[in-house]
């Protein structure tokens, strides 16, 4: 964690891990829709069901979910303010198994019909870790800009990304790729020290085999500019 | 890489200059940036004072709310205005957060109110002005990073030793870096405030960050202080500061479950704790 990390984040109340780190958990899955979300479906893992409801859990996802920061003064009121922003929530239990206690899986639907599903934990002190996107495992904690780029496996693709991204003047700080199986679909996360270029981004998506990519930006404090 | 305390305690002087660099490298800012949001972070962090100690308004569940308010009403009966202030700077700190108000982690919501308690308190009794408080405000998260090398900073993962224990190591440092400490004072400070936090668990009554938070972080933002005053007068940890958080670290994984935030244990178990939390229940 960063000197920033440490003290902070600047924060509503009353706990970094269920509400601040909800609350990043939030806007990054917004962020990975690419869309405000019309309709979330949100599982709630473990300790964020049993005792998010002190901590203001519920408020913290919905808040991230609507682009409020984690310091925004109308985190306390997300779950009133959400129907009139026109986010449908519906909250359930669920058991995601040997996955640390403040965990949520998330499934978004934006009014283009998009959708994604996100699993995430929240780890302490404000930090999370996405681990699932789409059924892909991942570990990212968004704390440097994190392009992901979905494409059917193919031989050089993870090379001429990398190139692209070279050329493009920014440094990749972690890279890792999960694929269903062999020629199946993959998924590629590639932390980076800085944002890519509006120019290099455009160009990627135009790529043929590139089903899907985001460009994340950093939730945390200490993160790179 | 987060530094070890051992490294710390051999940086030149000031400790926080070392510190700082470190990170900056590590993360691309720039040391005025990192500085000037920590400036910022101060003052957060005494905007939340003077809402804490204005206000009496109870927290969601009514549990807290007018204790930072109550202390420094009251009368100073022990002639102890270093202390009361620190105790009160805290809970002011934790009532806003149990309040849903703005507060700085530091390094968690739940241990909001300890370094600035002791630091923020410190520095008006003395009457320092902020700027002199943000390298110290570097050091304290540098221990923060140390310990969190070993252990995550959450009740949930290791207790409150884990939580409270580690704001108060941060505390510690920062103020016997404000008095003029060396870096081995420094980092000998956090080590006494953290091996007399060992063994803390964390039961907050019905899972809120309430009972015993507001308090605890009173006691600890003093507990805190004392630790700076005896690093100050040269007194030391007799297990070198590593150790200790390698202790720390190892009590915590033995913790039950019970014991690390689920309110299944300790102060949430008692017959009031419980029938508060019922209480809880039957309102939502």
């Amino acid at each position: 964690m960063s000197l920033l990390d440490m003290i902070g984040p600047v924060m509503i109340g009353p706990s970094s891990s269920h509400t601040a780190g909800a609350c990043r958990i939030g806007l990054l899955a917004r962020a990975l829709l690419g869309t405000a979300p019309l309709k979330a479906v949100i599982g709630l893992h473990a300790s964020f069901a049993k005792t998010g409801r002190g901590h203001g859990t519920q408020l913290a996802l919905v808040a991230g979910l609507l682009n409020f920061p984690p310091d925004d003064p109308r985190l306390p009121d997300a779950l009133t303010l959400a129907p009139t922003l026109g986010l449908d929530v519906e909250f359930n239990e669920i058991d995601l198994g040997d996955v640390h206690p403040n965990t949520a899986r998330l499934e978004l639907e934006g009014a283009g019909g998009e959708r994604v599903s996100m699993t995430a934990s929240s780890t302490g002190g404000g930090v999370v870790e996405v681990i699932r996107v789409d059924g892909f495992r991942v570990s990212f904690a968004g704390n440097s800009p994190t392009l992901l780029l979905r494409y059917p496996d193919a031989l050089g693709v993870i090379a001429r990304v990398a190139s692209l991204i070279a050329a493009d003047g920014v440094n990749i700080a972690a890279l890792g790729c999960t694929r269903q199986k062999r020629g199946g679909d993959a998924l590629l996360v590639i932390e980076l020290d800085s944002p890519l270029s509006e120019e290099a981004l455009a160009f990627l998506s135009r790529w043929q085999e590139v089903q899907w990519l985001r460009l994340l930006p950093s939730v945390m404090d200490g993160g790179a500019a | 890489m987060s530094p070890t305390l051992q490294q710390l305690m051999d940086a030149p002087a000031p400790a926080s200059q070392w510190v700082l660099e470190q990170d900056c490298q590590d993360s691309g800012l720039s040391e005025a940036v990192v500085r000037q949001s920590m400036l910022e972070r101060i003052g957060e962090m005494r905007r939340s004072i003077e809402r804490g100690l204005a206000s009496a308004a109870p927290s969601t569940t009514g549990m807290v709310g007018w204790n930072a308010k109550g202390l420094w009403d009251a009368p100073d009966r022990l002639n102890a205005p270093l202390m009361r202030r620190v105790q009160a700077y805290a809970m002011a700190v934790n009532e806003e957060n149990a309040r849903m108000g703005r507060i700085v982690a530091a390094p968690t919501a739940g241990s909001a109110g300890t370094i600035p308690g002791a630091l923020i308190g410190v520095a008006d009794h003395l009457q320092i002005p902020d700027e002199q408080l943000v390298m110290p405000m570097v050091l304290a998260a540098g221990v923060g990073q140390a310990i969190s090398r070993q252990m995550f900073i959450s009740g949930a993962a290791g207790g409150c030793q884990a939580e409270i224990g580690s704001s108060a190591a941060m505390a510690a440092a920062a103020v016997t870096e404000l008095l003029g400490g060396t870096p081995r004072a420094c980092v000998h400070a956090a080590s006494l405030a953290l091996m007399n936090t060992i063994g803390l668990v964390c039961d907050p009554v019905g899972g809120y960050v309430e009972v015993p938070c507001v308090s605890r972080n009173a006691f600890f933002a003093v507990h805190a202080v004392s630790a700076a005053q005896l690093a100050l007068a040269q007194l030391e940890s007799f297990i070198p500061p590593d150790e200790v958080v390698t202790a720390m670290a190892q009590v915590g994984r033995m913790m039950p479950l019970q014991l690390r935030e689920t309110a299944e244990g300790g102060l949430a178990q008692t017959p009031t704790g419980l029938r508060v939390t019922a209480e809880m229940e039957s309102r939502r």
